[in-house]
């Protein structure tokens, strides 16, 4: 923003004298310094998908579109098809999902309608921690505890009563596609929550306040009134919870199992995209191999640019909506 | 109550009764969701105390690993590199991250005010192991060799969004009033930022800068391109170099139940750094905020 110069003033003669006045104002400098850092960020964007392009020439041109489709992975015969790791990536993020959804849809409610004002913060507070804990450290404890404890009981009994269903046929294995999936439904949990509530809290008062006078019960303020207002915002928290389980990496990699056959049951071990590049980038020994591994990185980003694209906007279009509405 | 309308509820069919069940069910369904949701947590914390506390001794933070089936042997060598990668991540990040939220609330409504805010956005949720490759890409390959210092640059890039929202927020909450006021008693626009407004919201950004200690803190998948590993003290950024998650990692999935141990054990130091730092930089600006009345 250029500040008007006074009409009365004339600018001072010497050059040297205006860079002086100009220098100790000190305000162009500052601008041009703030707002190169803030094209920075933006740089950092555009470099991250230009390196990811650059650096996966050789398997882009040797392979074409058919990378994304032919699933043979064989470092030894130099054939790269990525199509396992697609659908691992994609079938565990979905069913993480719908095992996330409903779950965190509920704590937000509880979190901003129902909790006692005593326990809304604790709770709150106590579910963020959740997304605070490292990544390593859910794949220990679902290495360790959660599927000794919970995934192949869980797995056994789903397998001996419904084994004529594709998904949970063959034999049960602790690290697979199911493990995976319900720690990715712990992990993006949190994420899912928080946004919904903020949605929900961004609402103005006024409908709800209406749905009561009508004499709606609580819960049917909440069914009719609540999250149908809230549909886009909740959306685009779903999509901010499936761009992480997209990228979740180090978690799934201890508990998926790394197996690349094409199996439907959840029972079997799986690979995802994250994981095949966490596995074998740094064992990676040829340019091929490394630039086949950047690729898949190439075709995650361009995953989760979309993703995150229209979840903040989803998002951003709620609040502009209810931005003058809730005073 | 005499002059109330005589028209019962009960004459109309309004199921009254059915209605109010589902109520109670449902809302006695979020708040079980609400509690469950906080079962995980508390599993893995008191999880990860339980088994790592029973090697935990003060060799194990000054020693470097000794081969397996050797007794003793500890984890000094990631400790100090963690704190050097993550210090590296801050040199970078902390004053790019303030100064561009500076410029982003400065300019909130014009194009590139908006453009940059929405790069942020679209920074924070690519997936650590895609900063990871960027760092090797960028760092790792002009130079050779695996080193602290792409390390460093790819958390720089994970933690940068973290600090730069949380700064931008804690500028929006401090009152207009006293940006006007100093412009209006003729301090530049450099001034009023550095001298007025960021002070008012250090405490704010402070807070932003510990969450994304936090955060980056606790990432392993990028390290295992960048930084490497390393099994003996290193101080030389341009080497490769051990951090805490990493190693959880390699222990975690290696055969041994000797490293399995020493992978709680290490999960416990780190857990204890990182949802500490987490939860201080949560209080803190609750009861700062208090404190300001701001909100």
């Amino acid at each position: 923003m250029q500040s008007p110069r006074p009409s009365g003033l004339k600018p001072l003669g010497s050059t040297t004298g205006r860079f002086r006045r100009w220098w100790n104002h000190g305000d162009l400098p500052f601008r041009a310094a703030i707002a190169l850092a803030g094209i920075l960020v933006l740089v950092i964007v555009l470099a991250i998908g230009r390196e990811l392009w650059a650096h996966s020439i050789l398997p882009r041109g040797k392979f074409g579109l058919a990378f994304l489709t032919t699933s043979t992975w064989d470092p030894v015969r130099q054939e790269f098809g990525a199509l396992p790791f697609i659908i691992g990536t994609i079938e565990t993020s979905v069913l993480a999902l719908l095992m996330a959804i409903p779950a965190g849809i509920g704590v937000a409610i509880f979190l901003a309608e129902l909790a006692p004002d005593w326990l809304r913060s604790p709770l709150g507070t106590l579910i963020e921690l959740l997304a605070a804990v490292p990544s390593v450290v859910f794949g220990l404890w679902g290495l360790f505890v959660f599927i000794p404890d919970i995934v192949k009981p869980l797995g056994d009994t789903l397998h001996s009563a419904f084994s004529f269903v594709p998904l949970f046929d063959g034999p049960v294995y602790g690290p697979s596609r199911l493990a995976a999936s319900m720690i990715l439904a712990i992990m993006i949990l949190p994420t899912i929550t928080a946004v919904t509530r903020d949605v929900f809290l961004a609402l103005p008062r006024t409908q709800s306040e209406a749905a009561f006078a009508l004499g709606a019960t609580r819960w049917e303020m909440i069914a009719r009134v609540l999250v149908p207002q809230s549909l886009s915002g909740i959306l685009g928290a779903v999509i901010l919870g499936l761009g992480r389980a997209l990228g979740e990496t180090i978690a799934v990699t201890m508990v998926i199992g790394n197996n690349p056959d094409l199996s439907a049951s959840l029972l079997h071990p799986g690979y995802t995209m994250a994981s095949l590049i966490a596995n074998e980038f740094s064992e990676a020994t040829n340019e091929m191999y490394v630039q086949a591994l950047i690729e898949i990185g190439l075709v995650l980003f361009v995953i989760t640019l979309l993703l995150n694209m229209i979840a903040r906007l989803l998002v951003w279009r709620v609040a502009r909506r209810f931005a003058g509405g809730t005073a | 109550m005499s002059d109330r309308p005589t028209i019962s509820i009960r004459t109309v069919p309004s199921h009254l009764g059915r209605r109010r069940l589902v109520n109670t069910i449902m809302l006695g369904i979020t708040g079980a969701l609400a509690v469950a949701a906080v079962i995980p947590l508390v599993w893995i914390v008191a999880h990860v105390a339980a088994e790592g506390a029973r090697f935990i001794s003060p060799t194990f933070f000054t020693d470097v690993p000794k081969p397996v089936g050797v007794s003793g042997g500890g984890i000094g060598n990631a400790i100090v590199g963690s704190a050097i990668v993550v210090g590296i991540a801050c040199v970078i990040a902390v004053p790019v991250g303030i100064a561009a939220a500076i410029y982003s609330y400065d300019n909130a409504t014009r194009p590139l005010g908006i453009v940059i805010r929405f790069s942020t956005d679209v920074l924070s949720g690519i997936p650590s192991i895609i900063m990871g490759i960027f760092a090797y890409a960028v760092v790792v390959v002009p130079q050779g060799h695996f080193s602290a210092l792409s390390g460093g640059f790819a958390l720089a890039v994970i933690m940068l969004p973290i600090v730069l929202r949380t700064a931008e927020e804690m500028l929006n909450l401090v009152p207009r009033s006293l940006r006007e006021g100093a412009l209006a008693l003729g301090a530049p626009r450099w001034r009023t930022s550095l001298r007025v407004l960021l002070p008012a919201a250090m405490s704010g950004v402070v807070t932003g800068i510990m969450l994304g200690i936090s955060r980056v803190a606790g990432e392993a998948a990028p390290m295992i391109f960048t930084a490497f590993g390393n099994p003996f003290y290193a101080a030389d950024i341009t080497q490769p170099m051990a951090t805490l998650p990493h190693t959880i990692f390699v222990y975690a999935i290696s055969p041994y139940k000797d490293l399995h141990d020493k992978a709680w054990t290490t999960a416990l130091v780190l857990i204890v750094l990182v949802l500490g730092l987490n939860l201080a930089a949560r209080l803190f600006t609750r009861w700062r905020l208090k404190k300001m009345g701001w909100k």
